[in-house]
């Protein structure tokens, strides 16, 4: 694997921030409630981690060791800013729905956790690359939890998508079912617990299956010393 | 007085798990009984709704375990907790209600923290706190007397209300929650609360027709006959008596005080204990083994705990009981608990706190020293 499928790799599925560093919980688990929240949070965070991500790539040779936490926050502060502003001005009503997360992705600790641990030792390219692809596999999760969440609460999928693409988008909110009576468990605050905890279950799950089939159990003989105490 | 001399083993062996829980169901048979008496055949129905939905749930999740199912089912621990949830659910809830909460008691909070023995949660009340958050109206329409009610329910009745929405005459649940005045009427804790929110004293919301001598019509031979079915499991030794009087002496004391400080706007004592469904917690699902405290210290505090929590959730809380919520919170204390109750060991001294105070002396002398 060269450096940027490894990073795809590390990004969207092995090293994934959101079910595997678990970073970033707090909007991860306030928004999704519906696909186009989630969608809408994740796109916004990719943009920060692409741009922090090259502009502290770009600067790592002229800052300070000792105050480099305070100059990436800084950093990434100004590309929230950037992002809150577009938003405001191309999708308000989203901008409204999202409401405080979007300042908030400053705190996302995804970023600034990339930010100290790859970009500030990385060529830009790299860097501005590992910010999008990490940037994709928290939006991924963000819809798929969105997704659970707004088909078990609403019984909808991709409602709302007007106020991220615009009028045309009416059509594409698809109805599975109507009901009177919602599961509302899913769209409060535990439900974004308990689906969360089932997709982190679920990956574990797929990665043991996986490793089971491709690695072959050693045929040779290993004698391992008998454990008789905790502490050995 | 004469000693007996008897060969060995001397140590008799205790009952199975399907002993003990086949014991807990038949204890609970007076209050399933005078339950159905006053409010339906309802809370039968849910049982066999919930029994059939929690075995078949049980078994698959097992399966998929790799695990022996027959023998976990055998034991009846499952059928315990799909009584629980058939009790504590309105009679008058549409079947997917209990289907809903059967599924998620065993698959989600009962095998998915590694089955019986590993749950950190009562699945029972788990149960009920998601249905109760998820479906507040059906949660919360509770069936009202029968001796009150304008239309009385025959079993298929209750059978037609619970698969359709309606009763087998065509009355709605609405209809048949109403007074013979033709008012609809809440449940006396819920009448109480909303009378005292509107500015009238205790006794006065005592009056209306819910209630009889102070205590909601119904309600007090509900807790009264699930008081009788604690004492037997008391008696037989199923249960300690720790939890259950804990849970009692902590509301008691709790309403006690409030009720003496201003009895115009709090309840008395005995209104708390015989209402909603304190005698079947205190009872029937504080003391469940596994997620209950296992030390008899412990397990005083637990009990104090849920029923302090009953009283607060009941007097300044938003839902009409909170057997549920006091049991779950306390069930996240409980290693704690645990953990500061444990008893000395046979053999140990019993001078750890000396030993600490020795220790804070040499300590402190040695900072004067410095």
């Amino acid at each position: 694997m060269n450096q940027f499928q490894q990073l795809s790799w590390q990004g969207l599925w092995k090293n994934n921030p959101a079910i595997v560093q678990l970073l970033g919980l707090c909007p991860l688990l306030a928004v999704t409630m519906t696909v186009i929240n989630g969608l809408g949070l994740g796109l916004a965070t990719t943009l920060v981690l692409i741009g922090s991500n090259c502009t502290v790539s770009m600067v790592r040779n002229l800052v300070p060791n000792e105050i480099r936490i305070p100059i990436f926050v800084m950093v990434i502060a100004g590309f929230v800013t950037v992002v809150q502003l577009l938003m405001n001005a191309y999708t308000f009503r989203l901008y409204e729905a999202l409401g405080i997360f979007i300042p908030l992705i400053v705190t996302n600790c995804a970023i600034i956790g990339r930010a100290e641990a790859y970009a500030s030792k990385n060529p830009v390219g790299h860097a501005a690359f590992d910010g999008l692809m990490m940037g994709l596999g928290f939006t991924i999760v963000l819809v798929i939890l969105g997704g659970m969440r707004e088909l078990l609460g609403y019984g909808t999928l991709l409602s709302g998508a007007n106020l991220l693409f615009g009028e045309w988008a009416n059509a594409l909110k698809i109805t599975v079912y109507e009901t009177d009576s919602p599961f509302l468990i899913a769209i409060l605050p535990p439900g974004a617990f308990l689906g969360m905890g089932l997709l982190i279950a679920l990956k574990n799950a797929l990665d043991k299956r996986v490793e089971s089939w491709v690695v072959k159990p050693d045929t040779d003989k290993v004698v391992q010393r008998a454990r008789v105490t905790a502490e050995s | 007085m004469s000693f007996k001399f008897t060969s060995s083993p001397h140590q008799r062996v205790k009952r199975n798990t399907g002993q003990v829980m086949r014991l807990v169901m038949y204890a609970g048979i007076p209050g399933l009984a005078v339950q159905t008496w006053f409010f339906g055949w309802g809370a039968f129905i849910h049982f066999l709704i919930a029994s059939v939905t929690i075995i078949v749930t049980e078994a698959a999740i097992l399966e998929m375990r790799k695990k022996n199912f027959e023998v976990a089912i055998k034991d009846c621990s499952a059928l315990v907790t799909a009584f629980l949830i058939a009790v504590s659910i309105p009679p008058f809830a549409p079947w997917w209600i209990t289907v809903i909460g059967s599924i998620f008691a065993i698959g989600v909070v009962k095998q998915l923290y590694g089955g019986l023995g590993f749950n950190l949660f009562n699945p029972a009340m788990a149960a009920y706190v998601l249905l109760l958050i998820s479906f507040p109206v059906q949660m919360s329409t509770w069936a009202i007397p029968q001796a009150l009610s304008q239309f009385p329910q025959s079993f298929a009745d209750s059978f037609s209300i619970i698969f359709s929405g309606f009763s087998a005459d065509g009355y709605s649940i609405e209809q048949l929650r109403t007074h013979i005045d033709g008012y609809t009427m809440a449940t006396p804790l819920d009448a109480v609360k909303t009378a005292v929110s509107q500015g009238l004293t205790v006794s006065e919301s005592l009056q209306t027709a819910v209630f009889n001598n102070g205590i909601g019509v119904g309600w007090f031979w509900v807790n009264f006959a699930y008081l009788l079915g604690g004492l037997l499991l008391l008696k037989l030794n199923v249960i300690k008596w720790q939890i259950p009087v804990g849970v009692i002496a902590g509301i008691m004391g709790f309403s006690l005080v409030m009720y003496l400080i201003d009895d115009g706007i709090y309840t008395s004592p005995l209104f708390h204990i015989f209402s909603g469904g304190l005698m079947l917690g205190a009872f029937f699902i504080a003391t469940d083994p596994v997620s209950a405290t296992t030390t008899n210290k412990g397990r005083i505090i637990f009990g104090l705990g849920i029923g302090a929590w009953v009283y607060i959730i009941r007097t300044w809380g938003g839902y009409p009981d909170a057997i549920a919520f006091a049991v779950l919170i306390m069930n996240m204390g409980v290693p704690l608990i645990d953990y500061y109750t444990r008893p000395r060991t046979y053999g140990h001294h019993t001078e750890h706190k000396n030993v600490i105070k020795i220790k804070q002396i040499e300590s402190s002398k040695k900072d004067k020293g410095a």
